[in-house]
């Protein structure tokens, strides 16, 4: 009876991308980061856990917004 | 897009690019986006506001005019959902278990159009022994009961009284009290079991125990109602249980959703809890006749998700990681706080608002905000 479910496919998932490291950098600089300041997400979160992602790095997340059309906000992953 | 737009893409936001290109001749474009830009600047919240503030009362005044009763489905069904102001409070709180958790399933086609709903409904419904048993028979000189059973129901199920025996002898409560078969005329016969003497009373316990035997469907979920939502039929049901749904075949893993913003977290992840608590708190704002802007409500929600975690705006959740001490004991519960600080040796540094307010000092929002930034110029001073 089990069905494979594709957590990224749902409504309410927004896209989640993990952050390249020369991408990381410019995103670090522009908002003045000096470590932790990012919202975290966990690395076993369910709609970031295909994605690999290791401790200290940055999701993309591209959120669609009823107010802005499109809005992009970032995340830093941590385990646990 | 249209050429004239490109610069101002990351400049202004996407719902406004596209609004301009619909809405414009292509001649003005250029003069609409810049004009644009300046506007959309000018209305921007300005670096230092105190937005949270403006939050807290842009939802908090609304919110006194709010009704404070459950209500029913007009109509349609008895199902009770809590709405109002207790709904708000639930959420915001991040309780972890609702008044009234619910889901909406959809489902897939052909059976969104309707094909098999009762079957589906029934199939998602938590079934006891209780409901497809038309009788118990107690047989005081065997000590046994016999447990008569509908044939209808068992159909639209899927059961057999061979599987339905297997299923309810593994019960936990009834697996040590007695022996559950099948008998020739397919109804099923429970025996107690045990040495030591039974009397007629451990019978009668037997049957009650085993009417609210779990048989099958997914548990959690007491009530279910099909309903027809614009073209197609989804299912909502009261009680809420999203792993073991979204196994089900018929079910469209896709848009099927809960209310307890804590199994969104487990299935969808943060974001997704981040866009219910949203969407079921304007849902609430939006019955009531209320009119609280949107933005408002996604600040709350992105303070609760911050964390990676939902947290709940109590002592407990959103306070207790603040990092002053005096700002969480300002909130609730101010000597354990202080108490706990003065043991592990914590030191305030006094980056935020309110352990300012209660020193007497400049706060930093607002013009409080920015520090003085000078080049000192070398040289000797005239």
């Amino acid at each position: 009876m089990a069905q494979k479910i594709d957590v990224t496919k749902h409504v309410l998932v927004p896209a989640h991308t993990v952050v390249s490291e020369k991408e990381k950098k410019k995103i670090i600089e522009k908002y003045n980061l000096k470590g932790i300041e990012l919202p975290r997400i966990f690395k076993d979160d369910p709609a970031v856990a295909h994605l690999k992602a290791k401790p200290g790095d940055i999701i993309k997340i591209t959120r669609k917004s009823s107010t802005a059309g499109e809005s992009v906000f970032y995340r830093r992953v941590t385990s646990a | 897009m249209h050429e004239a737009l490109k610069p101002y893409v990351g400049k202004l936001p996407r719902s406004i690019l596209e609004e301009i290109e619909e809405k414009c001749p292509a001649s003005k474009i250029k003069k609409v986006a810049e004009k644009a830009l300046e506007e959309y600047n000018t209305a921007m919240i300005a670096p230092g506001e105190a937005v949270g503030l403006i939050s807290a009362e842009s939802i908090g005044e609304p919110g006194t005019q709010m009704t404070l009763d459950t209500f029913h489905f007009a109509g349609v069904a008895e199902m009770n959902v809590t709405m109002g102001l207790p709904r708000i409070i639930e959420i915001l709180d991040g309780r972890k278990t609702l008044a009234t958790p619910m889901m909406e399933i959809f489902l897939k086609s052909p059976y969104n159009k309707g094909k098999d709903i009762r079957k589906c409904a029934l199939l998602v419904k938590e079934t006891t022994l209780g409901e497809i048993v038309t009788e118990f028979v107690i047989d005081i000189v065997d000590l046994k009961i016999e447990a008569k059973l509908d044939a209808e129901k068992m159909a639209l199920l899927g059961l057999t009284p061979a599987r339905l025996a297997k299923a309810v002898s593994k019960a936990k409560t009834l697996s040590k009290e007695a022996s559950v078969k099948e008998n020739k005329e397919g109804n099923l016969v429970l025996k107690l079991k045990g040495k030591e003497e039974k009397g007629l009373n451990d019978l009668y316990k037997l049957k009650e125990t085993a009417r609210d035997v779990y048989v099958c469907g997914i548990k959690g979920v007491t009530q279910v109602l099909p309903v027809k939502r614009k073209d197609e039929f989804i299912i909502i049901t009261a009680g809420s249980n999203l792993k073991k749904v979204l196994d089900l075949d018929f079910v469209d893993p896709n848009r099927t959703m809960s209310n307890d913003i804590y199994e969104i977290t487990e299935n969808f992840g943060i974001e997704a809890a981040r866009q219910a608590i949203i969407e079921e708190v304007f849902k609430v704002i939006e019955a009531q006749g209320l009119n609280v802007d949107i933005r408002h409500i996604m600040l709350v929600a992105d303070t609760m998700c911050v964390s990676g975690a939902i947290k709940g705006i109590t002592r407990y959740g959103v306070v207790s990681e603040k990092a002053s001490v005096l700002a969480r004991a300002s909130f609730e519960t101010p000597i354990k706080h202080v108490i706990n600080a003065a043991l592990a040796g914590e030191v305030d540094k006094l980056n935020s608002v309110v352990e300012n307010v209660m020193l007497n000092q400049a706060v930093p929002v607002g013009t409080g905000l920015p520090g003085l930034v000078t080049k000192v110029k070398k040289g000797k001073l005239k």
